[in-house]
């Protein structure tokens, strides 16, 4: 066993230990040129783990009001969030069409608006990162790599101390608000149904999406199905199309969870080039090491210096 | 479709993965246009002038798939000589009385042919056309003979000839200045739609209530029937016109109809004042071709399954005892007759009217003059508690202790706590089962009406009123499980129909005019063939051919796509290769293929029927309308429509502009108007006071709620993600109105003023059509007083202006004015509107 903290990893589950034989990787290939922007997958999401419902007000679930940030009322991720819709509306030149000649004279006017709308929408998640801070900084074993190669929380073991929330480089985890017994103080994030997969069913989620767009997996079948997706759309003349976080080189060693955007990450909310923020932990651990040594040697110099 | 059908939404995104191109046309940009290849914003309630350009260019342009015409559209029928169309009576159809705003549609007919309204010959009681029973549903008029036509097509009174001749002005400079698209965009749709039909390729259209809420509503869709007819997109698969209807099963309650002119499988409601026994109400609605000349038989054992035994040929099957329709009464006669008092009680049931329907203080005030009322719903609705809460409570315009109205709330169990079918859009019965037991006091609708009937029947057991005659006489009698609920499987069966020996049938053919068969609706026999309740079937579509035949049920037969005899050319071979469905099989002298054929098994394709054949015998062989009178598709319609054999643009009651088509007729001159003093209309353009309400404003549904929201805003989950009432605008008319994104702003018609946090969105673009500029609003109307996410409901806006054919209002187009800042509240809403109608001239 390695426990590395950085670079590609092939079998995060057996890297923690489990036994050959344990169960394939899996994740999540989330393509947002197919999503609807429905937001089945955060009532399904809900529903399954009977999370509340709390808004885009985490910290004030009572107040139910508008965002007027498009469609999208549910804001970020939470620690009572754990699929979250994001709707991107932008302006954009209009595309070009073949031109088509009907044989009509055309009008003065031309064509109309030179621009036209697009909206974006994307359902972010947990990445179920191949190299999880969270994880690795999590001092109560709370958080745990699975058998299937995900990350989960176990709330009965978590103590609500928080060291995963500033370590997780999308912002996902969080402190839940309220009281302790509704699991308040406790740190929650998704746990791609981990009570589910045990049982052979796929996420809520990825069974309520009525497009496809949350595809459920073994993760290198859906790094295979995402490949050939982006080519397809390459070639259908959608350039714009990217995959994000599918390359187990990237600064997690590659998301469980990856997506496949039409715009660059930022616009989504995303983080362009996340890097696991225990990647430096041993190298830290080295410098401070050399630092307390140096600290140690010159101390001891300017006592053997006093003495003389 | 993506926004209100995200489910059926998933085949659209499978077909564009399949390489099919997405045409989204609509006033909005919605979560459809965001994933479709062209989105095309189209001013609100111009669809026929767009629809109608399509249809122009098709025809003009040659690319109507022309051997399809020939043979299967009436394109070659000759119409009578005295017919003129809107093209020369300036907008309107020969035969209008202005004094009725009704139109004779007997110049409509074929020549030299009594093509007869589905109901029959008039009798002597004048009986005005929109107060008689459905007559279009059946779309089988009965005729007389084989009508003349001209199969070149040139005959200047053929059908072909008229069509061109009523859409020559719908040029794309037109719909331009019309609909407000520009002429490239246009010409986009129109070359996918042409590329996309004929011999080896299909297009389908789908619509839903954008096309339906419109004064004009049953001609959008016939526009599109034409142009479907003339690109040979009906009958074939990956054609079609599929209606994405309001509600999970509102296909079922057409079918076996919640409506007041009609009875199960699209059978008229019988009238007072005519047709008085059986033999001549089965001799005026029988059809002497296709499938509706069986009229009798599916009658009779409606009859026999309603009466049992008490049905008998000596006393014509009971049909005495059916009730009868003595005029109008849909939903908004009825609440105008409430205003008058005339209405004693009122059965509301899985509706909202109270927000829910247009003019929605009308509806209430139509409440508040009801002796009793019966509120069944899964929560606090609206309607149940307007008479302590409601609007005008709050305005002072009514006070609870005035309302005598008496108010049972009946809490009713939700689909996943009874058992069940579903009737979707394309005919198919899904069955559900109940999950959970409903809590406490819920109930299903079927134990509901199961113990009404039981206690009533008891109650008039020994009544000798002739009157009690029928529910004396009803069969009643359902096994009931442990808790009391009806078996909702054992209604199917009864729906289904069984034979001499009570086995169940095994489709409508079975069918028996003599009382030895009975069948609640005809068009559903075969739902529970072999004892088998065929709606439970789910084997996976990846198990089974593309037409899934073994996945729910659908009517007639189990038929997936109807009229598919259309799939084959008139000789009986498919029309191409990659489009063949069903076909004629000469040596096992049979139609096969992969659907149930929708035509009789054995008619081979050059079988002629002999003089004097009816019924299914009377179909030609290369005749695919098999319920039409003349075994083809209508372009133009010879009977069954009230305001037009074609449809023709008319503006919506309420709107910005003139009719640039029709200067004279502005609006459908045969819709119903009701201008009273809690229904006034706005004036029309150009007229003193139309300026008060300068923009349009259309109504819409989004993802997160459900219809008037009776079972949404009590759903926490849903409430997060849609929490408040919003009005959506561009940011051009919100620097023009003072609007700002997330702030209050109000819009305000002579009907009412409602209010909402204004989302500012570019993907709200203001039309330009020449020097006009048009803004168009969208207002959601999902909210209410009630519940966890509350609102002012959109209905308080809009007026009560109908389709004269089936008496739909218009919910999708009107005029409104919008401000910033909250509307007034209480008595002062009452003085503000009354001064908005000063300023516009409708209140002095």
């Amino acid at each position: 066993m390695s426990n590395s903290l950085y670079g590609p990893l092939a079998d995060p589950s057996a890297d923690a230990g489990y036994p050959d034989g344990h169960p394939p990787r899996v994740g999540f290939f989330t393509d947002t040129s197919v999503c609807i922007g429905c937001k089945a997958c955060e009532v399904a999401c809900k529903e399954w783990n009977a999370l509340p419902a709390d808004g885009a007000h985490h910290d004030q679930p009572d107040l139910l009001d508008l965002t007027g940030m498009s469609y999208d009322n549910t804001g970020a991720l939470g620690a009572s969030t754990y699929r979250h819709v994001a709707f991107i509306e932008q302006t954009v030149p209009r595309r070009e069409s073949p031109t088509v000649d009907l044989g009509m004279p055309a009008p003065p006017e031309g064509r109309g608006d030179p621009t036209e709308v697009r909206w974006l929408m994307s359902s972010d998640v947990c990445k179920h990162c191949t190299h999880a801070a969270c994880l690795d900084v999590c001092p109560t074993g709370a958080l745990i790599r699975t058998e299937h190669g995900t990350v989960l929380v176990q709330d009965d073991i978590c103590n609500g101390c928080g060291y995963c929330i500033p370590a997780c480089p999308y912002g996902v985890i969080d402190q839940r608000k309220g009281p302790k017994e509704l699991g308040g103080g406790g740190a929650f994030k998704c746990t791609m149904c981990q009570d589910r997969l045990g049982a052979g069913l796929q996420p809520a989620c990825a069974t309520a999406c009525p497009t496809e767009s949350i595809q459920f997996g073994p993760l290198d079948e859906l790094r295979e199905r995402a490949d050939a997706r982006l080519a397809t759309l390459h070639e259908h003349g959608v350039p714009e199309a990217r995959l994000y976080g599918h390359d187990p080189d990237d600064g997690v060693g590659g998301d469980g969870a990856f997506f496949l955007l039409l715009d660059e990450p930022e616009v989504y909310g995303l983080p362009p080039d996340p890097v696991v923020t225990t990647r430096d932990l041993p190298s830290m651990w080295r410098h401070a090491a050399v630092a307390a040594l140096t600290v140690a040697a010159t101390v001891a110099a300017s006592f053997v210096g006093g003495r003389r | 479709m993506a926004e209100a059908h995200p489910v059926g939404f998933q085949w659209v995104m499978e077909a564009k993965k399949r390489g099919a191109t997405v045409i989204h046309v609509d006033p909005r940009f919605t979560r459809t246009s965001a994933v479709a290849d062209l989105h095309v914003p189209i001013r609100a309630g111009t669809d026929i002038a767009f629809l109608g350009g399509l249809i122009h260019h098709v025809l003009e342009t040659g690319t109507y798939f022309e051997d399809y015409v020939r043979a299967y559209t009436n394109a070659p029928m000759i119409l009578r000589e005295d017919f003129r169309d809107t093209e020369d009576l300036d907008g309107l159809f020969s035969g209008f009385d202005p004094a009725t705003a009704t139109y004779d549609v007997t110049s409509w007919e074929y020549a030299d042919d009594a093509v007869e309204p589905a109901v029959g010959p008039r009798d002597d009681r004048p009986v005005a056309e929109h107060e008689r029973g459905q007559i279009a549903g059946s779309g089988g008029a009965p005729m007389s003979k084989e009508p003349r036509r001209d199969d070149t097509l040139q005959h200047p009174r053929c059908v072909f000839q008229v069509l061109r001749r009523h859409f020559s002005r719908y040029t794309p400079e037109m719909v331009h200045e019309v609909c407000g698209i520009d002429p490239e965009t246009f010409a986009q749709v129109a070359d996918a739609l042409t590329r996309n039909s004929g011999r080896e390729r299909t297009s389908a259209f789908a619509y839903a209530v954008g096309w339906t809420h419109h004064t004009v509503g049953v001609q959008y869709i016939r526009a599109a029937s034409i142009l479907q007819m003339l690109l040979g997109n009906i009958g074939r698969p990956g054609g079609g016109i599929l209606a994405l209807r309001g509600h999970a099963s509102i296909q079922g309650s057409t079918d076996i109809p919640t409506l007041f002119d009609m009875l199960p499988g699209y059978i008229p409601m019988p009238h007072a004042h005519r047709e008085q026994d059986l033999d001549t109400f089965i001799a005026a609605n029988t059809g002497n071709k296709g499938f509706w000349g069986n009229m009798d038989t599916y009658v009779v054992s409606l009859l026999k399954s309603w009466f049992g035994d008490a049905a008998t040929p000596e006393n014509d099957f009971c049909f005495d005892l059916l009730p009868r329709l003595t005029g109008d009464h849909s939903s908004f006669r009825t609440v105008m007759a409430q205003a008058r008092g005339e209405v004693p009680g009122y059965f509301v049931i899985g509706e909202n009217p109270a927000t829910g329907t247009a003019n929605a203080r009308q509806q209430r005030q139509g409440l508040a003059t009801l002796e009793w009322l019966i509120v069944r719903d899964l929560n606090m609705i609206e309607t149940a508690t307007f008479w302590k809460d409601g609007p005008e409570i709050e305005t002072g315009e009514m006070r609870t202790e005035d309302i005598g109205t008496e108010v049972f709330f009946l809490p009713a169990a939700a689909h996943s706590e009874k058992d069940g079918t579903f009737t979707n859009t394309q005919r198919l019965l899904q069955w559900h089962h109940k999950a959970v037991e409903p809590p406490g006091d819920c109930r299903s609708d079927l134990w509901f009406y199961y113990e009404i009937g039981k206690r009533i029947k008891a109650r008039l057991a020994g009544s000798t009123d002739p009157k009690d005659r029928a529910l004396q006489a009803l069969t009643w009698d359902y096994p009931v499980d442990d808790t009391g609920e009806p078996s909702a499987d054992a209604v199917l069966r009864e729906i289904n129909g069984t034979g001499p020996d009570d086995a169940t049938l095994g489709g409508y053919t079975e069918l028996k005019a003599d009382g030895s068969t009975r069948c609640g609706c005809w068009i559903y026999s075969g739902v529970y063939a072999d004892e088998t309740n065929q709606s439970q079937r789910r084997k996976p579509g990846r198990d089974q051919d593309l037409a899934a035949h073994e996945w729910g049920w659908a009517w007639p037969a189990n038929r997936r796509v109807l009229y598919n005899r259309a799939s084959a050319d008139p000789d009986g071979k498919p029309w191409s290769e990659r489009k063949k469905l069903v076909w004629w099989d000469a040596v096992g002298k049979t139609w096969t293929g992969g659907d149930v054929p929708d035509f009789p098994a054995t008619t081979a394709p050059d079988y002629r029927p002999p003089e004097g054949a009816r019924a299914a015998e009377a179909i030609g062989g290369d005749e695919p309308f098999v319920m039409q009178a003349d075994g083809r598709a209508w372009l133009h319609a010879p009977a069954g429509l009230l305001d037009g054999p074609m449809p023709a643009h008319y503006e919506p009651q309420e709107s910005p502009v003139p009719n640039a088509l029709h200067p004279r007729q502005r609006a459908n001159p045969a819709r119903q108007e009701f201008d009273r003093p809690d229904n006034r209309y706005h004036p029309a353009p150009g007229m003193p006071g139309a300026d008060v309400f300068p923009f349009v404003f259309t109504t819409f549904r989004v993802t997160e709620h459900h219809t008037a929201g009776g079972m949404s805003r009590w759903t926490p989950h849903l409430n997060e993600l849609m929490p408040e009432m919003f009005l959506e605008v561009s940011p051009e008319l919100a620097a023009l109105r003072g609007l700002e994104n997330g702030q209050w702003c109000h819009v305000v018609t002579a009907r009412s003023a409602i209010e909402g946090k204004a989302l500012v969105t570019e993907r709200a673009k203001p039309l330009r059509m020449g020097g006009t500029t048009i803004h168009q609003i969208g207002v959601p109307w999902h909210w209410g007083s009630n519940g966890l996410s509350t609102g002012d409901a959109a209905n308080e806006l809009l007026s009560v202006a109908l389709d004269p054919n089936v008496h739909i209002m218009e919910t999708k187009a009107a005029t409104c004015d919008i401000r910033p800042g909250r509307r007034p509240h209480g008595p002062d809403l009452v003085t503000f509107l009354a001064d908005y109608r000063r300023r516009a001239g409708l209140e002095t």
